[in-house]
């Protein structure tokens, strides 16, 4: 086995320095120069304060604007670090809720939130995005049938006719290039600017 | 299931089989020895890292000297890797701060990515810093896909080769794997990933302050060069907690169906290249052939599980029409979410853009099953090809006790000390993930980690080594896997699944190497013909996938069942 403990040794040595710095050295430079917007995170910035990212989702809960979907991210308790607390659309700790089909505690949640949109005057069947948690708890798109479910909401929150809402959300639903690659979406943040943009 | 989602299903298929074979033959040019393009660039870095290391480039190694090699290679690498983790602290390019890794965790993750299992215990974006991302984990990235093609080099070999002593030098296809192959790739895919949005920054997080007025902290860094290789390399290993889900990872559709095309292209470029080394091109695509017919039936349950949705979510109002979303993000749609899930699982990658664990009991039983068949389909990145390899010795064997002929496979004949060895190989798949699941199954601190109950909490286990002793590296994440236990025990099962796995078929290939290639005569069973490819489906299904039937039956398919009946946990 001694023999294959020098080039073992060079070859490890040698694969670190060129796959682990210099690769990803090179990538972040050509990077830079080619898409730097992309590299540094797809930012949005208005009135020269960074808002967030385009690619990410973040929180919304008050009624003046569109609410993304439900989060399953969380953050550890400041009182007690062993434990976590709900933080939705936790950007710093990604995670899915990883509740099964048949889970109680998952079926406990979706009746909880369905209810309240009922209440809120919504109409089944229920946009199934606006009930479960993403993969990431990031998703920052909802499904354009969500986002005009919301629009009666947002109007009377707003005073704004709930026609003109509903035509702003149709500008902003992105739709498969070509006709089928890709899904048709609202990205959350996209359309709150634009409700912001309105007055 | 809509014709759309069939249509973008077809198109990233159509992707890799036109770049499969263009990308195998520049392989069996490069692992030749032969001058291609490249080499005008590269030959000299790879002459001068023979001559650093020693290695003389000509000099082969039988089938002892080049395990030996891969397994003194993986020593060192596992000993660097841990030692970064543990000294993360005091090493550069730690923007958060992050603490050292403790040891048992440490321990798991230097074994996961060593044995090109990726699995992950941490949250990447809470627990690694970014030298540890780079200069630990996708080092291993690469090393491990490298060390894989390697392997199935060797095999190749085997076969390729007429009474031969040798099977190559370990270091040499190392370093070709690694330079000519993965590296390049690497590089084109990364920036890709950058023009679809995936960050490659060192900046650690960058504060944002949301239209609603709080504090949102982003967590940024080299995400698109982690990525590539995370890809390529069929590692999985991804740089944030949520994986390619993960909207910096993978952002929209073009993203996702580069990173399918990634995961499989060069998996199915190598049996390209075997074929081509072993004197017939057909036999590549008999291979690829019948694992393509089952990879696509898996593809089809999950996509029709998953769009058939939930009905406990529908007794509730919720629109029918959009499937099961528990765990899933809208920009990818169900179509490429089911072929994500299949081709991760179908082959060793282990990346994910949907949670496994919140799928339908149907729609997680394909990943499972899939990982159990021993993923051939086609494969991880060489582990793949030196699997499916076992498979097809065993099919011929069959085959020749049906009509009663002395089995041969590509001219070698297949003997009794090559069916015990692959026996061997192909039995530690189910000893590990049985094995280990029996045990986890009544131990109470073992069953502390799982986050649901009932039939779904025995799949939580099953997935769990099924991932690790199939070198995966996805998961049924609910289950809290970050406790002794768990860490211990799943790093054990990835060093059984790669090892216990790779000696047996290294030794099956010296065996068959030194043996004459017959010449085809009129007795000789045609292995790139149909009726092969039929044989090949059967025997993976009834050797690779039956023994974990029992198992399965507890699992997913009984959940499946009590989800019909409304019953919950």
């Amino acid at each position: 086995m001694t023999q294959h403990l020098r080039p073992a040794l060079v070859l490890l040595l040698l694969f670190t320095a060129l796959t682990g710095l210099a690769y990803p050295y090179a990538v972040t430079g050509l990077a830079a120069l080619l898409f730097p917007n992309q590299a540094n995170g797809s930012l949005v910035i208005r009135d020269n304060t960074i808002v967030g990212s385009s690619l990410i989702g973040q929180n919304f809960a008050s009624d003046r604007y569109f609410q993304p979907r439900p989060s399953a991210t969380s953050t550890p308790d400041p009182a007690d670090s062993s434990k976590t607390v709900d933080a939705p659309y936790n950007a710093a700790n990604s995670s899915g809720s990883n509740l099964g089909p048949t889970s109680k505690t998952l079926i406990e949640r979706v009746s909880a939130a369905a209810q309240a949109k009922r209440a809120e005057g919504w109409q089944a069947p229920l946009p199934a995005d606006a009930l479960t948690t993403s993969a990431s708890g990031l998703d920052p798109d909802m499904s354009p049938k969500n986002a005009l479910a919301q629009v009666e909401r947002v109007a009377r929150a707003r005073g704004v006719a709930p026609q003109k809402l509903r035509a702003l959300v149709e500008t902003q639903i992105s739709r498969p290039w070509l006709g089928f690659i890709g899904e048709p979406r609202v990205n959350v943040l996209a359309l709150n600017l634009a409700l912001d943009a309105l007055h | 299931m809509t014709i759309n989602g069939w249509l973008q299903i077809a198109l990233v298929i159509g992707l890799v089989l036109i770049a499969a074979r263009p990308l195998g033959l520049y392989m069996a040019a490069v692992f030749d020895g032969r001058r291609t393009l490249a080499s005008v660039a590269l030959g000299p870095v790879e002459r001068g890292f023979y001559w650093l290391a020693g290695v003389s480039p000509e000099k082969e190694q039988g089938w002892l000297a080049y395990t030996g090699a891969m397994l003194m290679f993986s020593a060192l690498g596992f000993a660097s890797l841990y030692a970064i983790l543990r000294l993360q602290a005091w090493l550069p390019l730690n923007p958060q701060g992050f603490e050292g890794v403790p040891p048992d965790l440490a321990f798991n993750t230097a074994i996961s990515f060593l044995t090109n299992t990726n699995w992950q215990a941490y949250g990447g974006e809470t627990t690694m810093s970014h030298f540890s991302q780079m200069a630990g984990l996708a080092v291993h990235n690469f090393l491990s896909a490298a060390t894989g093609i390697a392997l199935a080099l060797a095999v190749t070999r085997a076969f390729s080769r007429g009474a031969a002593a040798t099977l190559g030098n370990f270091w040499v296809d190392l370093t070709r794997a690694t330079l000519y192959v993965l590296l390049p790739l690497s590089l084109l895919v990364a920036l890709a990933f950058v023009a679809t949005g995936a960050p490659q920054t060192f900046a650690g997080a960058v504060d944002a302050a949301t239209l609603e007025g709080a504090k949102q902290t982003i967590a940024l860094g080299p995400v698109a060069s982690q990525e590539a290789i995370k890809q390529l390399g069929t590692n999985g290993g991804g740089f944030f907690n949520a994986n390619a889900a993960h909207p910096f990872e993978n952002p929209n559709a073009f993203a996702n169906i580069l990173q399918i095309w990634s995961m499989l292209t060069v998996s199915a470029a190598l049996l390209v290249m075997f074929g081509k080394a072993v004197g017939a091109e057909r036999q590549g695509w008999a291979l690829l052939g019948a694992v393509g017919v089952i990879l696509l039936s898996g593809v089809a349950l999950v996509y029709a599980a998953e769009t058939a949705g939930n009905p406990l979510l529908a007794a509730l109002g919720l629109d029918p029409a959009q499937g099961n979303l528990e765990g899933k993000e809208l920009r990818f749609g169900q179509a490429l979410t089911a072929l994500y899930v299949a081709v991760t699982t179908g082959l060793s990658c282990g990346a994910v853009n949907a949670m496994h664990d919140s799928l339908t009991p149907l729609g997680g039983f394909v990943p499972l099953f899939l990982i159990q068949l021993g993923e051939v389909l086609p494969g991880g990145v060489g582990s793949g090809l030196y699997g499916l390899v076992v498979f097809a010795v065993l099919a011929v064997f069959i085959a020749g006790l049906m009509v009663g002929r002395t089995p041969e496979f590509l001219g070698k004949k297949i003997e009794a000390r090559e069916i015990k060895l692959a026996m061997l190989a192909v039995l530690i798949l189910p000893l590990a993930i049985l094995g280990f699941s029996a045990v986890a199954a009544v131990l109470p601190s073992a069953l502390a980690s799982l986050a649901n109950a009932g039939p779904h909490g025995l799949s939580e286990i099953l997935y769990t080594y099924t991932s690790a002793a199939g070198n995966n590296g996805s998961a049924f994440a609910g289950l809290n896997a970050n406790t002794p236990w768990w860490n211990v025990t799943t790093a054990i099962s990835m060093i059984l699944g790669r090892f216990g796995y790779v000696i047996p078929v290294m030794a099956m290939a010296g065996s068959l190497a030194a043996k004459k290639k017959a010449a085809p005569s009129a007795g000789t069973f045609p292995t790139d013909g149909p009726l092969f490819v039929g044989l090949l489906v059967g025997v993976i299904f009834i050797v690779g996938g039956l023994q974990f039937f029992p198992a399965l039956a507890l699992g997913p398919i009984v959940e499946h069942v009590l989800m019909l009946a409304g019953k919950t946990f």
